[in-house]
C-alpha cells in the first residue's frame, strides 16, 4: 500500500510535466493547426537556463525564475517569426510541423554545445522535511510541480474562455479566413501562441528539475509523452491533456515499480495506440468537433 | 459610400478582376450577380483588404483603402458575411457573435459588447435560443443568421454579404432576404450584396451591377436589370425571344 502510494505520487509529478507539454500542443494545435513537435525542448531550455542562471551566474531565484521564462519566451518568438511566420501564408500544415522538427534538433544542438552531455540539477524551491503520507514520501519539490501545474490549467482555462485575446486565438484554429474578417491580426494571435506555449514548458522544466535533473537531451521524449497526453485527452482540449499526461505519468510510475523500468517509456505509446483505435477523439473530444477538424 | 475605380486583381496569375468600376451610394442596397468564377467573391475580398489589387483604387467615404489590412477595414466600418458562411463551428453562438465585436472590444467597453449582443438576439430570437451551443451545430439558416449577425457586432456602415442563399432551401432563403431588407430598414445599412441567385438579390436591391468573366457588362436600377433580356436568359432562367417566337 504504502509503495502503492509512493508511485502514484511519483508518478503524479512526472504526470504534470506531461500535461504541461501537452497543453503547450494544444495552445499552439489550437490557434494554429499545427503540432509543434519542438515542445520538449522548451522544458529543457527552461530547467538548463534556470540552472544557468540560479548556480552559473549566481543571480536569486526569483531573477533567475524570470530571465529564465523570459528567455524561454524569447526564443519562442523567434522560432515563430523566422520559421512558421513566413510558411503560414502557404498554409502547408504538414511543412510547418517538419519544420518544428527542424527546430527541436538546432535546440538541442545548441543546448550540448553550451552546456555539455552532463545531467544538471539545483537545490529545491523550498528547504524542508519530507512530508509523511501514510507511509508514502512527498517531497516538497513535488507539491511545487503539481501546484504549479494546477495553477497553469486555472490561469489558461480562464484566458481561453474568458479573455477576448483567448477567443480570438480559438477563432483563428477554426477559420483563419474568417477570423482575419472579424479584424483579428493572425500573426500577432500565433506569436502569441508560439510564446505562451514556450513559457509553459519552460516552467514545468524548472520545477521538474530538481528532481528529475535535466539534460541536453531529454525534450525528444517530452514531446512524445506530452504529445501522447494531449491525443489521449483528445487534441485541443486541456482538460484532457491534464488527464492523459496524469494517467500516462501514473501508469508509468507502476509499469516501472512493478514491472520493470525498461518498459516505462513504451506505456505512452501503447496508451496512444489504444486510444487512436478505441475512441479516437480522446477521452474529453467530442466526436462532432473532431469532424469539424482540418487535422 | 463606397467607390471602386478601375480594379485590377490578379489572383494568383488568374486575370481575376478587369478594370471594375462600382460605386455604392449610403442606404442603398446593390447587388452584383453574376455566374460562378465572374470574379465576385475576389472583389468582396479585395475590399475586404484579404487580396491586394494590382492596380485601381477603393475609395470609403472618400478615403483610399486598397493598401489597408483587413483588421483596418473592419474597423473603419466594412464588415463581410463570407461565402459559406465561415463561422467559427467549434465555439458557442455567444462567443461567435462576441469576436464580432474584436475590433471594438476594450475591457472597459464589454457592456457595450454584450448590449449589441442582445440586440442581435432580439432581431434573430433563434440564436438566442441557442447561445451555449456549439455553432457547428446549427441548421444552415440559423447559421447564416449568424454569420450576419456577427458581421453586425462591429458595427459596420457597410456590409458585405456573399452569397448568403447559398446551400439554403429555397424558403430559408427568402427568409434571409427578408432578413436583409429589415436590417436596411432598421440600422440604415448600406449592404453590397453577392449573389448567384439573381431573381432573389434583384428584388430586394435598389440597384445591381452584372458581372461576367471578371468584368461589369451592365449596371443599372434593379427594375431596368429584371427587364433586360440578357439577364433574364442568363441570370433569370427565362428566355423572352423563345417565348415570343411560340
Amino acid at each position: 500500500m504504502t509503495l502503492l502510494l509512493q508511485f502514484l505520487f511519483s508518478g503524479l509529478t512526472t504526470g504534470s510535466v506531461y500535461a504541461l507539454v501537452g497543453i503547450g500542443f494544444n495552445i499552439v494545435y489550437n490557434s494554429t493547426s499545427i503540432i509543434n513537435l519542438a515542445q520538449g525542448e522548451f522544458v529543457v531550455i527552461g530547467g538548463l537556463m534556470m540552472w544557468f542562471f540560479l548556480e552559473g551566474m549566481q543571480f536569486p531565484f526569483s531573477v533567475s525564475f524570470s530571465l529564465t521564462l523570459l528567455t524561454a519566451a524569447v526564443i519562442g518568438l523567434i522560432m515563430e517569426r523566422l520559421t512558421i511566420k513566413p510558411l503560414l501564408k502557404k498554409g502547408d500544415l504538414l511543412l510547418m510541423i517538419m519544420v518544428t522538427i527542424a527546430i527541436s534538433i538546432l535546440i538541442r544542438g545548441i543546448l550540448m554545445f553550451k552546456f555539455g552531455k552532463d545531467p544538471y540539477t539545483y537545490p529545491a524551491f523550498t528547504e524542508g522535511e519530507p512530508i509523511n503520507f501514510y507511509g508514502a514520501v512527498i517531497t516538497q519539490q513535488t507539491l511545487w510541480v503539481i501546484g504549479i501545474t494546477v495553477l497553469c490549467i486555472i490561469l489558461l482555462y480562464l484566458f481561453f474562455n474568458k479573455t477576448m485575446t483567448g477567443r480570438a486565438m480559438r477563432a483563428c484554429s477554426i477559420n483563419i479566413r474568417a477570423a482575419r474578417l472579424m479584424g483579428i491580426n493572425v500573426s500577432k494571435v500565433v506569436m502569441l501562441s508560439f510564446i505562451i506555449s514556450s513559457v509553459i514548458g519552460a516552467l514545468g522544466g524548472i520545477a521538474i528539475t530538481p528532481i528529475s535533473l535535466m539534460e541536453y537531451d531529454k525534450g525528444a521524449m517530452l514531446s512524445v509523452k506530452g504529445f501522447c497526453a494531449a491525443i489521449m485527452g483528445g487534441l485541443g482540449r486541456n482538460r484532457g491533456a491534464v488527464a492523459g499526461g496524469f494517467s500516462i505519468g501514473i501508469l508509468e510510475a507502476l509499469t516501472a515499480g512493478y514491472i520493470h523500468s525498461g518498459f516505462k517509456d513504451a506505456i505512452a505509446l501503447l496508451i496512444m495506440l489504444f486510444i487512436l483505435f478505441v475512441k479516437p477523439a480522446g477521452i474529453f473530444g467530442k466526436a462532432e468537433i473532431m469532424k469539424l477538424r482540418k487535422f | 459610400m463606397l467607390t471602386l475605380k478601375n480594379l485590377d486583381v490578379y489572383y494568383g496569375k488568374l486575370y481575376t478582376l478587369k478594370k471594375v468600376s462600382l460605386h455604392v451610394k449610403g442606404g442603398e442596397i446593390v447587388t452584383l450577380i453574376g455566374s460562378n468564377g465572374a470574379g465576385k467573391t475576389t472583389l468582396l475580398n479585395t475590399i475586404s483588404g484579404l487580396i491586394k489589387p494590382s492596380s485601381g483604387s477603393i475609395l470609403f467615404d472618400g478615403v483610399e483603402i486598397s493598401r489597408d489590412t483587413p483588421e483596418h477595414i473592419v474597423r473603419i466600418g466594412i464588415s463581410q458575411v463570407p461565402e459559406g458562411r465561415l463561422i467559427f463551428s467549434t465555439l458557442t453562438v455567444e462567443e461567435n457573435l462576441f469576436l464580432g465585436a474584436y475590433v471594438r472590444y476594450s475591457f472597459n467597453r464589454k457592456r457595450e459588447v454584450i448590449e449589441e449582443a442582445e440586440r442581435i438576439y432580439s432581431l434573430f430570437p433563434k440564436l438566442k435560443d441557442r447561445r451555449k451551443q456549439l455553432a457547428g451545430t446549427l441548421s444552415g439558416g440559423e447559421q447564416q443568421m449568424l454569420a450576419i449577425g456577427r458581421a453586425l457586432m462591429s458595427k459596420p456602415k457597410l456590409l458585405l454579404l456573399d452569397e448568403p442563399s447559398m446551400g439554403l432551401a429555397p424558403n430559408i432563403a427568402r427568409e434571409v432576404f427578408q432578413y436583409i431588407l429589415e436590417l436596411k430598414k432598421l440600422y440604415g445599412l448600406t449592404v453590397l450584396l453577392v449573389e448567384q441567385n439573381a431573381k432573389n438579390a434583384l428584388k430586394i436591391a435598389d440597384r445591381g451591377y452584372v458581372l461576367e468573366t471578371g468584368r461589369v457588362i451592365l449596371e443599372g436600377s434593379s427594375e431596368s436589370l429584371i427587364q433586360n433580356r440578357d439577364v433574364q436568359r442568363a441570370y433569370l432562367g427565362r428566355d423572352l425571344d423563345a417565348e415570343e417566337r411560340i
